[in-house]
This record gives C-alpha cells, structure tokens and sequence, in this order.
C-alpha cells in the first residue's frame, strides 16, 4: 500500500511485519524514530508477542539482543555513530557466536569533533566485525532490505546489519509502498534457529578457543559470508517475485553498459548521481554508476564483471580511513586488480559530516577525473584555502590550540558559513 | 519539479510544514520528497525545511538551493541568514507578516518577481485566532495553495487532517482557509488597480 510516510517510520512498520520477539532499544540520533515507531506499534497492540526493551546503553541493545537470539528469539535492535562504537565488543559477539540478529544503522558520522549529521563512517568502523551489510539507496529499498534481511541472517546464521543514511533517509517524508502482512509472511519464514539454548536439550554456546581451532571457526564464518553472495542475489530475485518490485541484491548498474566512467558509490547519494548522470548523457559523456548494496561480503565477482569495460572508475564515498584512503576505493581497487587492462581508479571522498553532495560537485568531479585526474584522494568540495591558512599557522606556532575550534573560529571571521 | 523551501525557527512547526504539503501533493498522485535541515532543532533556532514535487520518482538527495517557492514563517530571520538564497527569477515569495514588504526593507525582492507571485500573509495573527497558539504553518499552506495553484486547497485540509485529527486539525483548517481567502484577495484588489 503507497503511503505518503517518514523513512524511519515506514522501516519500524517493515521490521514489525517481520514479527521479531525481541526489540532492544536504546536512542541515538538519527535512528531514534525507528525504534520509537516500533514502541509505538508494540504499545498500541499492532505487534504481539514481542517484548520491548529498554535497556540502559547501546551496549546492554545488543548484549540483551544477543542472550535473546541464543535463546530462540528473532531479535532486533538499532544504532548509529558513537552507539555503534559503545556496542563494539558485542558487534564481534553477535557475529562470532553466528547469531541471525538484524540491526538498523542510521549512518551517522564519528566524533570528535562531534556531528550528528550523515556519512558512513560508523558502517566503515564495523566493516570487519563479521556481519553483513547492506546499503539502502532509497527509502523503499530500507524497507525491502529489512524483510531481507531477516531472511538471510536467519538462513546463514549471521548477524546483519542494514546501512541507511541518516536523516537523508531517516528523516525524509516520501511515497513508500508498505507491503502486506500476508506478503511477508509468505516471503519470511517462522525462525528456525540453527543452534539455540533450550533446557530441554542442554548445550553452551560461546565456548573458548584455542590455537588448535580459532583459525577453523573464523574459516566457517569467512565461508558463510562467501555463501551470502549466492544467497543474497537468489533473496533479491525471491524478493521481487513476491513483492512485485527489485530491491537489494550485491550490487545494481545504472546506464553502466557502455560507459567509459563508470561511479562506483553506495546508499543515497546514488540518487543524485542518478540524475547528474542522465545531466552529462545529454551532453554525449558516456557515464554509468554501479551502486554496491552489499558492501559484506564484498562483491568482488560482480563488481569487476561490471567494470571491466570502463576507461575510468569514480569512487565517490562518505568515509575516510585517515592515513590509507577511501575504504570502498580500496575494496574497489581489489576487484579492478586482476583485469587485463584495469580502468584507471579515482577516489573521492564526499559528504563527510552531512555536507551536502551537490550535482554541481558531482560534474566537476567527474569532468575533472576525465580531463585532469588527482593523485591519492580527492575530499569533493575541501575549502583549500581554511586548510592552507591552518596548516600555515600551525608550522608558525607551537601552541596552535585545537583544530576544530580553529577552523570555526577562522570560518566565522571570514563570515562564510561553517555547514554546507 | 517544483522546489519549495521553508525558513522559521524551532518551535513553528517548520518541518510539519513541509511534511503536510509533501503528503498533500501524495493525496493528488505526485510524487514529494519533504526533508528538514538536519540541524539541532532547538525552539527559536532557526530552521529550514525542503518539499519537492514532481509527477515522477524524485531521486535527487541535496538540499534545495534553487527554488521556486519560499515561504518564511519568521521574517525576523533576513538578519540572520540569506533566507533569499538561490530564489528563481519565476518564483513565489510567501511571507507570514503584518508588515508590508517596504516596511520588512526587501521591496526590491519582491518587486524583481512576476506580478502576483510575492505575498504577505499574517498567518500567525490567524494561527492565534484559530488555533490560539503561533503556530502559522497549517495556513501558510492554504495560503501557498491560492498564490501557486500548485495543491489544492482540499488536499491541504486532508492533509491537515492526517497530521492532527480532530479539534486541532479543524482549528489548523480554519486558519489555512482564512489565509487562503486573504491572499486571494490580494491578487484580487492587485489585478484590479
């Protein structure tokens, strides 16, 4: 059923439909509306047999999500940002111990300095704990990897985590198509958990490993993962024939079949991209994007299938390792490699903090890779000369005070606006 | 496409604003997009938010730096950010004022508009009647639907409607109708002379 309905609202009516027994709920900006909205349908009566936590940290969410699944229950919870790191040690927990929670990242930025605003760093600094993750381009597509995501965590026993940009998407009122009861319970099976604490059946999960097996358990769970790029397309393709509709899947193209560019990007900035693309089209510039939903497991396969025929690729992403690089240029790059004659790779960094990505940017960026390509790392829209102005002062002055500070400090004098 | 962005401060319902005309275009099988600014919503802070339409998918995710419609909710705000920013030479100008556009010193602004497509509306003044509290945005929505044509007014009430059922959305109702009748006036004494 279309409904005109906020992101964040329309995902807590998805995951409801899902039927989870288990919410664990602890609230941080901006995935706060989705649990609220779950609170609100477990309160009215809409979700039964559901138990509603409200525990006292992010790490208690998902440490009482992770007793939850080891006991039976489809448990769920949700974070972003600073919650995500707080939880750090159960984020491995859930994944080690294979248990198929599902949990909602409102990709917010990391501090300090602190900000609240929208990029991925939060989903980067997890890249590696062992959960899958997945990216929702649209609004509707959080919707549909939610139901997916069940499916799949549930059928490989493994945590998933579904990426959605915070406030971009969290906070945006569109038109959602909000599925059936009847259709998710056709597509979503009751859980049947794959291993499970049950007094009847006495067993221990969570055992300590030694050197003789560590290797052969982290085996498995690399294994699981490299399944998950099977399941993940057969799920989207399940998907549609149930829904009526594509969503999900490792990876998408768009106009990518004969371009000589190719952008490589992942989440909502794909939209814009979208219509810068159809932009340089009209001008004869043969440009395509791939938009990466599975970012775990990495796509590699599919991903260098996609850009084989590409001059150039264009990594734009809103994360930074400090010190190596764009992290999904470096994923990139390991799929480009092996390619008889591999595309030329450039890395932009976009969007970090909730500045806004513009179309404007985007042209100048792409134009710029073509014409005259950067070394190392492009940051889209850096203020050269607020940098330049610092680096400068700081060589002059030992005492040079904090950064941030600085920076705003300069900003205001010169009455340019420190956002945007 | 059609872009409309909304300044006012924290407190007027600035972001309601936006999400009620996004769901009265829903009403008429567009397509809307309605986002806030993403700020720390504090009272009195200022606040914009963003509402695309269009007849097709809106896939575009930056903020609205051209648009063909503002509406400002609080002009005390032209001394504190451009609120002007990037308006479109064709675009509409909605002002929730008692004041007269010499009086708020952007004469010019408006004048440099089509004919017709600048207006003051003191939609506080029918927010306080109405509702008895100032929150003028409901009818600076019926006030939009006369100056654009772009809703129509019965789809802002349905929209009003969902937002606040019952006593308040009628109070809400009332005040957008009020605003919608004043500026048709307007338009009306203005086509005249």
């Amino acid at each position: 059923m279309l409904k005109q309905i906020e992101g964040s609202h329309a995902m807590a009516e998805a995951i409801a439909m899902c039927r989870p027994e288990v919410i664990c709920a602890y609230p941080i900006t901006p995935q706060t509306h989705i649990v609220e909205g779950l609170g609100e349908l477990v309160k009215g009566g809409s979700l039964v047999n559901c138990e509603y936590i409200n525990v006292e940290s992010e790490f208690a969410a998902l440490s009482v999500a992770i007793g939850a699944s080891a006991a039976g229950a489809r448990a769920y919870t949700a974070t972003a940002s600073q919650g995500l790191l707080f939880m750090a040690e159960a984020v491995y927990n859930a994944s080690g111990l294979g248990l198929p929670i599902v949990m909602t990242l409102g990709n917010r930025a990391i501090g300090a300095p602190i900000n609240i605003w929208n990029d991925h760093s939060d989903a980067m600094s997890m890249r590696d704990a062992g959960w899958l993750q997945l990216s929702a381009e649209t609004n509707q597509e959080a919707v549909d990897l939610h139901i997916q995501a069940f499916k799949l965590a549930e059928e490989l026993s493994m945590p998933v985590m579904v990426c959605v940009d915070g406030f971009i998407l969290t906070h945006a009122m569109e038109r959602i198509d909000i599925p059936g009861q009847e259709q998710v319970d056709a597509y979503l099976p009751p859980y049947d958990p794959v291993q499970v604490l049950d007094p009847s059946e006495p067993a221990s999960i969570g055992a300590m490993v030694g050197p003789e097996a560590f290797t052969e358990v982290r085996f498995l769970a690399h294994y699981k993962q490299t399944l998950a790029l099977k399941l993940i397309p057969e799920f989207s393709d399940e998907f549609r024939k149930t829904f009526g509709r594509e969503s999900g899947g490792l990876l998408r193209t768009y106009r990518a079949e004969d371009a000589d560019m190719v952008v490589v990007a992942m989440g909502s900035v794909c939209g814009t991209i979208k219509d810068t693309i159809d932009e340089m089209r009209e001008d004869g510039i043969r440009i395509g994007l791939v938009i990466i939903v599975s970012f775990r497991p990495f796509p590699v396969d599919a991903l260098r299938n996609a850009l084989a025929g590409a001059n150039d690729v264009v990594v734009v992403e809103k994360s930074i390792a400090v010190g190596m690089g764009g992290q999904l240029a470096n994923n990139v790059d390991v799929a480009l490699r092996n390619l008889p004659r591999p595309p030329r790779l450039h890395s932009s960094v976009a969007g970090l903090g909730g500045r806004a990505i513009t179309r404007v940017s985007l042209h100048h960026l792409f134009r710029q890779a073509s014409v005259q390509p950067w070394e190392g790392t492009n940051f889209l829209d850096l203020n050269e000369r607020v940098v330049g102005r610092e680096i400068h002062r700081t060589r002059k002055t030992r005492r040079s005070g904090p950064t941030a500070e600085n920076i705003l400090r300069q900003m205001a004098e010169s009455g340019r606006p420190a956002a945007e | 496409m059609f872009q409309v962005r909304i300044h006012g401060r924290g407190g007027q319902g600035v972001v309601t604003g936006a999400e009620m005309l996004s769901v009265a275009a829903f009403f008429e099988g567009r397509h809307a997009q309605a986002f806030p600014s993403f700020g720390s919503e504090r009272t009195g802070a200022p606040v914009v938010a963003f509402c695309r339409i269009a007849d097709k998918e809106i896939r575009l995710r930056e903020p609205i730096l051209e648009p063909d419609c503002l509406i400002v909710q609080d002009p005390t705000l032209f001394k504190v950010i451009d609120v002007f920013g990037g308006l479109r030479g064709d675009g509409y100008l909605l002002i929730n004022t008692n004041k007269t556009f010499s009086e708020l010193h952007i004469r010019e602004i408006a004048e440099r508009l089509p004919k017709g497509h600048a207006v003051i509306v003191p939609a506080t003044e029918f927010a306080l009647k109405h509702i008895g509290r100032p929150v003028p945005n409901a009818a600076l929505l019926g006030a939009f639907a006369a100056l654009t044509q772009f809703v129509r007014l019965d789809s802002v009430e349905r929209a009003i409607e969902e937002a606040f059922p019952g006593k308040i959305g009628a109070a809400n109702i009332a005040a957008a109708r009020e605003a919608r009748e004043f500026v048709l006036m307007q338009q009306h004494a203005e086509s005249a002379a």
